[in-house]
């Protein structure tokens, strides 16, 4: 089993339209998945992903032992495959423990799951530093943007000191940069920072570039991770993110700009 | 008329461009600090005082200890700053 967190230091970045989406894509190859909301207190994931009238007990409820996961885990809408663990909505923060978290995913383990994404809370704290211990990869989630930037560099130095990996001084963690509400137009013009200065500031790999579009707000509106809105630029794009996270490779697609022919521009259009 | 200032105007400094090299400073800055913390750079710095002490009067703030990293190695700096009166 592989643990992936999908972490990004700042809030709305998209950590949670990427969790969603990439457990969904992960699913959708055929793998056993299970997705777990760390944001003990402010959980959103189920909204996300449309199953926020099924939740019956959360991941507090099952490390607590009032439950076990096969209560607590939810089925997924659209595939089979794919489980969600939803965050408890009351409790405070502390009742989340590293030994909790760890028989938790060691009971996913033990259930056959191939992947277990790990949808971490904004900031730094408990949850956040929780949901990325375990980690064997983490999809860092960053917004071309000063705050987003230096945030994420910052959640990389937390990923490679704190996670266990780090700590039992074992492989580190395998780091993948996904951009995210990027548009090519903005950086065409100088007025966004490009996917590449991105990269470079931050020293990740790539792992894809998701455009800024208003099917995000479409996808949660209607409780559907974005990855199924097919034929969308974003979905399209989550799609490679997952191709490529599985060992695939895809040319990156959706962050060149065309500017409009002159003639465009004089007769107006798109 | 923007095209016209476009084409005649003085360049203006693209914003992506000031972001990207203020985030170059904050990001080197925040990987010195945080990188995985030499605990001991506080006790050399003591020590390193003792010693100089012996032979020279130096205040403790004129002894500055930094581990600086760069790609793949890292580089111990230690700055003593010698008041001229003892110098001999």
């Amino acid at each position: 089993m592989k643990t992936v967190v999908v972490t990004s230091g700042k809030g709305g970045v998209g950590k949670t339209t990427t969790s969603a989406s990439i457990c969904t894509g992960l699913a959708l190859r055929g793998f056993k998945t299970a997705v777990i909301d760390f944001d003990v207190g402010l959980r959103n994931l189920d909204l996300i992903m449309g199953c926020e009238r099924r939740v019956v007990y959360d991941l507090i409820n099952v490390v607590n032992k009032e439950a076990n996961l096969h209560q607590a885990l939810i089925k997924d809408k659209h595939c089979d495959n794919l489980f969600v663990l939803p965050a408890s909505q009351t409790r405070d923060k502390d009742a989340l423990t590293e030994e909790g978290v760890e028989e938790v995913l060691k009971g996913l383990e033990h259930q056959g799951f191939d992947y277990v994404v790990c949808d971490s809370p904004a900031g730094i704290e408990r949850g956040a530093v929780l949901a990325l211990t375990f980690a064997d990869e983490a999809i860092v989630v960053t917004n071309p943007e000063v705050s987003s930037i230096r945030d994420s560099d910052r959640i990389l130095g937390i990923l490679q000191s704190k996670s266990r990996r780090a700590k039992e001084g074992r492989e580190p963690v395998k780091e993948h940069l996904l951009v995210s509400r990027y548009s090519p137009k903005r950086v065409e013009e100088g007025e966004m920072l490009s996917y590449k200065d991105v990269q470079e500031l931050l020293r990740v790999p790539l792992i894809g570039v998701i455009p800024e579009s208003e099917i995000v707000l479409q996808a949660s509106n209607q409780g559907t991770p974005a990855i199924h809105l097919t034929g969308s630029d974003v979905a399209e794009a989550y799609l490679d993110v997952v191709a490529r996270f599985l060992g695939e490779e895809r040319e990156l697609r959706f962050v060149s700009y065309e500017k409009p022919s002159l003639l465009k521009r004089i007769f107006g259009g798109a | 008329m923007s095209w016209l200032s476009d084409l005649f105007g003085p360049k203006k400094p693209k914003s992506a461009d000031l972001a990207r090299e203020r985030l170059t400073v904050v990001i080197a800055r925040q990987r010195a600090e945080n990188g995985p913390s030499p605990d001991f750079l506080p006790a050399l710095q003591k020590d390193l005082i003792e010693v100089i002490s012996k032979y020279v009067q130096v205040n403790p703030d004129d002894i500055s200890v930094q581990l600086e990293k760069q790609d793949n190695y890292e580089a111990l700096k230690v700055n003593i700053v010698l008041p001229e009166f003892t110098m001999r």
